[in-house]
């Protein structure tokens, strides 16, 4: 639910922005971009093509972009402050919902309204923006760690990321279409309705279709085991973990 | 018509290979010039169209392998026929081209249609004798270099020796015989011991023109490392590291991404090379590491766009640049159909549009103009219109003449100067 009608108090303090996506002119405060600029690479890493082996070199900048950008997070100290905020919760491996309850929470504290990332993707951002509040209280009733890929596309509310989630399984599903006629209808009727979650519906497709780098991505699904303390350095080889699966497949 | 993936004029420029996504080549022939139509001043036709590669599949990690052509490299002429590789991502292939144009007719022991004849109808010998036919062109695979290589390969190069060439991928080079198709040498490798580690991959790699003991390949970090095999198997050590230091004013999270040269390219002289990362075309002097010693930027108002450009993918687009046959001008793609020329003499630079609605057939291309803000002129266009869709990735020169060729996506484009 998209909060309408908060008055920004933003940049030059008198811009009223009224809830409309489209009168945004202010530019995102630096924090939000880059922010929004971990989520996006996040996302690329995890949509491969199924059939074909992704390009390395794309992998390989992606991540190395995702590595600068926790640094710098790292430095500033926007890290610690996620992970002092996140207690209850091993936050080692949940990358993108701590960003989401930092950023949800972080609004609350300002009174600041998320501009939504209009600027750089139409649905994308807009979406994730939309949704944060919700994710604030579905995050505590949320299952055991799970790797930080199956919680960008958690499924449990439904109204949650569907503009990308959507485009993203288009994507998926496209591909199966094109190649392999008959699976598309095999995966639906495997899916458990218990849980909507992509990973489990990846899994059910793999084992369908043998796709290749099946190894990689039902590791996501895997939860990991994880020390309580959590602090920056285990984020970070826990991503070196993933792209080294994504690298390696 | 599928999309174009690469394109190659052989030595002395008479033929020019496509190769598509589909793992066709087609090569195109120029014809003679006559002294009836002085004004057709040799132009391009098909010569020969052949399936190069087939999509296959990997059972072992249950993947795809793309039939499409990566790149196609022609070896010099020794003999009528003509001989060129052509790769995917995990093969290479030599073909010979050669042409047919006599048969022999009047077998004994077969009739016209190749049917055996009964041997106790015969009652007379004769000698078959070669009759002329309509002229055929045949290609056949010659060898078949596979297995070799892990990840996908992105560029070959046939060394200058002419029995030797390397097939380079994301993180190793091999060099291979053309005699020899189940071994190879390694000659660079930069896979780390853990793949973890892994920050920078191999994107281009050629041989010098002159000297068969040099290299060079470029990185996903900006960097060019030349290497000399004599100095040993492994050419894990560079002989010359070309880096140039990163602009601090102009940093931003996407420095590395587009730091990352997509196309390496030695002068005809040998004595330069030619780098293209995404904004920019470089050319270095072999005997200066330390920066390039001309800069062009192809598209710079682009940099305000990074963002939406890495979100759409365009950022890691591979574009590739060559060198006119004197060395003096450089070309190379870019978005909306538009390639660009810079002359490294005059310093004057062109845009020019690679498409039928705006150029008819023998007119002389308009130079084009991108307007970066403000008032948008007549003829301009302004860079949010740009089609980004519209990529040319791939161009070639003439060796000799200034006769161009330009893919955009599945058409190719031969562009010349214009006639008096």
């Amino acid at each position: 639910m998209f909060v309408r009608g908060l008055k920004r108090k933003c940049f030059d303090g008198e811009e009223d922005i009224e809830g409309t996506l489209a009168g945004i002119k202010a530019i995102p405060s630096y924090n939000l971009q880059r922010q929004s600029l971990l989520d996006m690479s996040l996302v690329k890493l995890q949509l491969c093509h199924m059939l074909v082996e992704p390009n390395l070199c794309r992998s390989v900048l992606i991540a190395n972009t995702v590595r600068q950008i926790q640094e710098e997070m790292t430095q500033d100290g926007t890290w610690q402050m996620i992970n002092t905020q996140s207690t209850g919760q091993a936050s080692v491996d949940r990358l993108v919902s701590t960003d989401i309850l930092c950023r949800s929470s972080r609004e609350q504290a300002e009174g600041k309204h998320v501009p939504g990332y209009s600027t750089f993707s139409k649905d994308f951002e807009g979406d994730q923006a939309q949704d944060s509040s919700e994710t604030m209280s579905t995050a505590s009733s949320v299952q055991p760690p799970r790797n930080l890929p199956s919680n960008v596309w958690e499924m449990e509310n439904p109204q949650e990321n569907k503009g990308n989630f959507q485009k993203s399984l288009d994507q998926i599903f496209e591909t199966l279409e094109n190649k392999t006629p008959n699976s598309v209808e095999d995966l639906f009727s495997e899916v458990d309705n218990s849980y909507y979650d992509l990973d489990t519906m990846l899994t059910g497709m793999m084992s369908n279709t043998k796709m290749g780098h099946c190894d990689g991505l039902e590791s996501f699904s895997s939860p990991t085991t994880t020390t309580s303390s959590s602090n920056c350095k285990s984020d970070l080889n826990e991503l070196d973990h993933i792209v080294e699966i994504l690298v390696e497949s | 018509a599928d999309i174009i993936s690469t394109v190659e004029f052989n030595h002395t420029g008479e033929l020019l290979a496509t190769g598509d996504k589909g793992g066709r080549v087609v090569i195109f022939q120029r014809e003679q010039e006559s002294k009836n139509q002085p004004h057709r001043r040799g132009e391009y036709n098909v010569y020969s169209t052949f399936q190069s590669h087939e999509p296959e599949f990997d059972y072992l990690k249950s993947l795809e392998i793309e039939e499409k052509i990566n790149k196609i490299r022609w070896l010099p002429q020794q003999n009528a026929a003509y001989f060129l590789l052509s790769t995917n991502d995990k093969t290479v292939k030599l073909w010979k081209v050669s042409e047919r144009d006599k048969r022999p007719e009047g077998y004994n022991l077969k009739d016209e249609d190749g049917r055996l004849r009964d041997p106790s109808m015969i009652t007379t010998l004769r000698v078959p004798v070669l009759r002329p036919m309509d002229l055929m062109v045949e290609a056949t695979p010659r060898r078949v270099f596979a297995n070799a290589h892990t990840y996908h390969i992105n560029s070959i190069s046939v060394n200058s020796d002419y029995e030797t060439y390397m097939s380079a991928d994301d993180l190793r080079i091999n060099l291979w015989n053309f005699e020899i198709t189940n071994q190879s040498f390694n000659i660079v490798d930069i896979k780390p011991a853990n793949m973890e580690e892994l920050t920078e991959v191999i994107t281009a790699a050629e041989f010098h023109p002159h000297h068969c003991n040099t290299f060079v390949y470029s990185s996903s970090k900006g960097t060019i490392r030349l290497c000399d095999m004599r100095t040993s198997a492994l050419c894990d050590r560079h002989a010359k590291f070309f880096e140039e230091p990163e602009d601090p004013s102009n940093r931003s999270f996407f420095s590395e991404i587009i730091s990352s040269i997509s196309d390496v390219k030695f002068s005809h002289s040998g004595r330069y090379i030619m780098t293209r990362d995404y904004l920019t075309v470089k050319v270095w002097d072999l005997n200066m590491e330390n920066r390039p010693i001309e800069t062009y930027q192809v598209h710079d108002y682009l940099r305000s766009k990074l963002c939406s450009l890495y979100e759409n993918d365009c950022i890691f687009d591979k574009f590739e640049c060559v060198w006119n046959g004197s060395d003096s001008v450089i070309m190379t793609g870019s978005y909306n159909n538009f390639f660009r020329m810079f002359d490294r003499n005059t310093k004057r630079d062109v845009t020019l549009e690679a498409s039928r609605e705006n150029s008819k057939p023998r007119a002389i291309l308009k130079p084009r103009k991108v307007c970066v803000g403000g008032k948008r002129r007549k003829d301009e266009i302004s860079v949010d219109s740009l089609d980004f869709s519209k990529k040319i990735l791939h161009t070639a020169w003439h060796p000799s003449e200034n006769i161009i060729a330009v893919a955009a996506t599945n058409n190719l484009y031969i562009f010349q100067d214009k006639v008096n």
